[in-house]
Parts: structure tokens; sequence; C-alpha cells
């Protein structure tokens, strides 16, 4: 548009007509230095078109929506009825809802006692060894590369009492034979046996990644100082990553809260409803009830909670996080 | 590694003491192990499953060379299981919504980064807002709207909602301001309009960043099992990774353990061709996420 309307009023454009100090035989100036040059506004707006149309059909509106689907009550066919606060009243009053929340936390915590430090020790030890590097990058990598649904198969055999290779294995060494997911208690310990060995290879990656950026002099100072080896992790390595450590850790509670396709392939929410999460229970109520109402409302009231959840954490740890 | 800097934690002096150096050779080889066993292992025991008869897998779960070798088995899951017909649909499913992903992400990013039109700040926090909202929260009335645009069981239930990946537009971005803005004035004044501009300037210089952006989404897309599960019931045009835990209930085991070895394979060569790209996309996402 505008210059396209230059470079008609000009007879030639310059080779290099970029350069702001040539000067321009024509009255108009060649670019003006302190004004940026003007914005193709029409051009702008067609070239945000799909990012629009995409976020507003797929994003933005889904999540508006939720917040409206959880006070209706729509079974498709007629038009949806507004029920004010009758989802989140039958959700408070599903019995189930607190077995899943209990569930769901009790996962939470136990991904991150099996899956916060072991990352951490992997790197910081996987960055000192002087051989094979990039192979031990790639074996610790390989099981986030497998497919979930494949992940969860595959361990769906290992745990199986009867012929599973854990039991055969442990049954070598005089141990078991353990229900795995069979049992209310051992069940959930399984899946984040199996969520840990899918996800940590990638957080180990991540923490290799920041440990490049720790400065050798830290450790040369605290080595003169006479830290032991063990010392320099603890009063170097680990404060010089806490900033990576804190998001970490807040990214692994907000995910793992979100967990959904362990239970729903290798236990199916069972047994006796032990290892029923809040995703599984949103997928019950939408795709098996076809209550989608409630499953909104538990969809939201889920929002809400990682809100609240990330909010008081980036509070609490927000003095720690600065230097 | 330690290569890449000066020094680690462990200095040249700890090296030469025998009982770091020897802890050191330990842990290395305890470590070698380990991920050898964690990492490889269970691939391995898959590749071994999907050449074993099924009485292997039942009557000794620790053999580890298959009593007799069946590589029919492979030919058996891709004809009688379908597992070809199923892999192309994860092709296809995750081929466009990579298309639609880089479509959405480099012309958003080029418009809110270079021609920046009034009101693109807004749009774009209203981009960044979405980072902070999981997309699992919105699941049920993502489905209803595909449901009321009737794309529920077409392959664009799947493309369409990739396209809106903040994380995409937010790497692009930054990448697009961090060129030098001589070159779009120097193209203007050329006499480039904007498409030109964006054809044969911008997206040529940002193939490092297009390579990271891609490897991540084909990943993903690759991964992908409760979205394309919920959008696509129609049997027949299911991805392979929806497929499987169907298929597992009632086929053959050592067939489903085949096409499991099927959906691993593609994702790992890639990840073994351009582990480099793959492992910057990582430590970005993390950092950055």
């Amino acid at each position: 548009m505008t210059t396209q309307h230059r470079r008609e009023t000009q007879d030639r454009p310059h080779p290099m007509a970029a350069e702001p100090g040539v000067p321009s035989t024509q009255e108009q100036p060649p670019l003006d230095r302190r004004r940026p040059r003007r914005r193709p506004l029409l051009a702008g707006w067609l070239f945000l078109l799909p990012l629009i149309a995409t976020f507003g059909c797929f994003a933005w509106w889904p999540i508006v929506r939720s917040v409206v689907l959880s006070f209706q009550s729509t079974n498709l066919v007629d038009a949806p009825t507004w029920v004010g606060m009758d989802n989140f009243a039958n959700l408070l009053a599903d019995p189930l809802l607190w077995t899943t929340v209990r569930n769901t936390v009790w996962f939470v915590v136990l991904a991150l006692l099996f899956g916060f430090p072991l990352p951490i020790m992997l790197a910081v030890v996987m960055s000192e060894l002087r051989r094979f590097g990039g192979l031990f990058r790639v074996l610790v990598y390989l099981p986030v590369v497998v497919p979930p649904v494949v992940a969860v198969l595959m361990w769906k055999w290992f745990y199986d009492p009867d012929f599973g290779l854990f039991n055969e294995a442990l049954g070598v060494l005089g141990l078991g034979p353990f229900p795995w997911l069979q049992d209310t208690s051992t069940a959930m310990p399984s899946l984040v046996l199996e969520a840990t060995w899918a996800a940590a290879g990638s957080t180990v990656l991540i923490y290799l990644a920041a440990l490049t950026s720790v400065p050798g002099e830290l450790y040369e100072a605290a080595e003169i100082d006479g830290a032991t080896i063990m010392k320099r992790i603890w009063h170097v390595t680990l404060p010089q990553l806490r900033g990576v450590l804190l998001i970490m850790l807040l990214l692994q509670i907000l995910g793992t809260f979100r967990i959904f396709t362990e239970p729903f392939v290798l236990t199916d929410g069972g047994p006796e409803d032990s290892t029923v999460t809040i995703l599984l229970l949103i997928y019950r109520y939408a795709f098996i009830y076809g209550d989608y109402g409630v499953a909104s409302a538990l969809g939201v009231l889920l929002a809400i909670g990682l809100g609240v959840i990330s909010a008081v954490y980036l509070r609490l740890t927000r003095k720690w996080s600065r230097t | 590694m330690s290569e890449d800097r000066g020094r680690g934690i462990v200095s040249g002096i700890d090296r030469r003491r025998p009982g770091v150096r020897w802890s050191l050779h330990l842990v290395q080889g305890v470590l070698l192990l380990a991920t050898a066993l964690i990492g490889l292992g269970p691939l391995l025991w898959t590749a071994k499953g999907a050449i074993s008869p099924t009485q292997d897998l039942l009557r000794d779960p620790l053999r580890l060379w298959p009593s007799s070798v069946r590589w029919e088995n492979l030919a058996a899951a891709w004809t009688e299981l379908r597992v070809g017909h199923y892999l192309l649909n994860t092709v296809v499913l995750v081929g466009g919504s990579w298309f639609v992903q880089l479509f959405v992400a480099t012309t958003g990013a080029f418009a809110l980064s270079v021609l920046r039109p009034r009101f693109g700040k807004l749009v774009y926090g209203a981009v960044l807002a979405t980072l902070f909202v999981p997309g699992t929260v919105s699941l049920v009335a993502l489905y209803l709207t595909v449901l009321d645009l009737s794309l529920v069981d077409s392959p664009w239930a799947v493309w369409l909602p990739a396209g809106a990946h903040a994380f995409n537009v937010l790497i692009m971005k930054q990448f697009f301001d961090g060129l030098p803005k001589e070159l779009y004035q120097a193209a203007q004044v050329d006499g480039a309009g904007s498409v030109r501009l964006f054809l044969h300037i911008v997206l040529p210089m940002s193939r490092p960043i297009l390579a990271v952006v891609s490897l991540l989404a084909v990943m993903e897309g690759w991964k992908d099992f409760l979205w394309p599960m919920i959008a696509i019931t129609d049997a027949d045009t299911q991805p392979l990774a929806v497929a499987l835990p169907r298929l597992a209930e009632t086929a053959e085991q050592n067939q489903v353990i085949a096409g499991m070895l099927v959906a691993i394979i593609p994702p790992l060569l890639l990840f073994l061709v351009f582990q480099r790209h793959i492992v910057r996309g990582i430590s970005f996402t993390g950092l950055k996420g």
C-alpha cells in the first residue's frame, strides 16, 4: 500500500535504497527515522486472521463456553436451560468426587516424590561424566519418545500379576508376587512409576541445559574454600538451578493434576475407584453419562483449583526465586 | 556436556584422586547399565514380543530371545489388524496438524512482530493467556464446539484445534522479533509487499525455528490420545494410538505388540535423526514454558 505508492513515485528504486544515509532525489523522505514505518493495516489483520480464527473457535470460545456450560443443563437435543448452581451442587453431592480429588492429590504427591528429585540427580551426575554424554542423553530420553498409549500398553504387560515381567523378575530374587494394578493400595503407586518413567527424560534434558549455565568460577571458588563435591552440589549447583527447579516443580504439579491416559488405559479407574482421577471423572460425566453441564463444572473447578495453586506457589516462592 | 564449559562440579584435581576416579567410573558403569535397562529395555521387549509367538509372553516372560522368530507376525498385524491403515490415519492427522500449526504460528507471529496492527498487543496477550488455562479444562466445551461445526469424525476436528497452540506463536514471535528490523525496511523500500516480505525474507530466515516447531508439532501430534479419541469416534478413521487399546482387548496379543512397535518406530527414527534440534526444543520449552 504505502510502499507501493512510494515505489510508483520513484523513477527507479535504488538498488540499496534501504540505506538511510543515501539522499533521495525525490522530495519524499526515504524513511522517517523517529517514527516507525506506517503500519500496513489491512495486511496486518489479514495475516492475523488464521490465528484469530483458530484461537477464537478452539481456545477462547471453549474457555468462555466451559463457564457458561457449567451453569446450564444440555443434552444436545433441546435448547440448553439455565440451572444456576445445580451442576455444582450435583457434583459436590457425588461421593465419587471426593474419592477422585483424594486420588488425584495422592497421585500428584507420589509423582513429585518419585519424579522430582530423580531427574535432578540424574542430570547432575550425567553432566559430570566425561564419556558417553550423547549416549546417556539418548537413553534417558527414549521413554519420552514412546507414545503414551504404547507405553501404557507395555507396562500393562510388565505389571501383569500372572505372567508379567516384574513379578517374574522379582520372583527370581525371591520377592513377590505383587498385585501391582490389582490392589487398591498398590494401583496408584504403579501408575506413578509408569508416569515417572515416561516423563523423567525430558526433565533431565532441561536440567542438563540449565547446568551448563552455572559458571565454573563458582565451583572454583567453592573448591578453594575447601568445599567437598557434595557440598559444591548442595551450596553451588542447586542454588544456581533454583529458578529452573521452581518452574519445573510448578509445571510438574500442574501437569500431574491432569493425569488421564494412565488410569484410563491401565486401570479404568479401578480397582474399587482407587485410581479415578479428576480428568477421568470429567471424561465419564461428559462422554459416558452425557452430562456436559456437570463435566464442565468440574473442569471449571479444576481450572480454579490449579489457578489458586499456581498463585499461592508463585507467592510463596517469590522471595526465594530472586537472588 | 562437561566439555561444553570450562569446568564442572568435579575439578581436574578431584578427578586425579583415585577415590573420586573410581567412584566416577563406578557411577558411569551403573548409570549406563540402568539407563540402558530402563530406556532401551522396554523397546527391546516390544521388538521381541512383536516377533514372538504369544505363548512366549505367557509362559516365559523373562525369555530374552523368541523361541521361534516369527516375522509373519508383523505382516499379520499390518493386514489383519490393519495397523498399516491406522498408521496412515495417524500420518494424515499429524501431517495436517503440523501444517495448520505452522501456518497459524508463522502468519500470526509475522503479523504481531512485523506488521503490528493496532490491538495486536491485545491479541497477543489473549494468546498468551491460553497458556495458563490447561487445555483439558475446556475439553468438553471444545468437543461441543467441534460438534456444532459438524467436524466430528473428520480430520479437521484434529487439525484445526491443533492450530490454537500458544507456545508456537510465542517462540515464533520471539524469533521474528530478533530478526534485524533494517531487513524489513529494506524490503519495503524495494517495493516488497507484506506477502513477499513474509514468503521471501522472513520464512527463509526462520528455518531453524521452523525446524524446532515442526519437530515438536510432529512428536506431540504422534503422542496425542485423548483428543483424537473424543473427536474421532469412527473406528475406521482413528489413528493408531486410539486404535491400539481397542485392539488390545480382542486381538492376538503378539500382533498388538507388533502394532505397538510400528507406532514407536516413526517418532524414534525422528528423534534419532533430529536429536540436536529436539534437545534444543526441549530445553527451550522447559525454560520458557
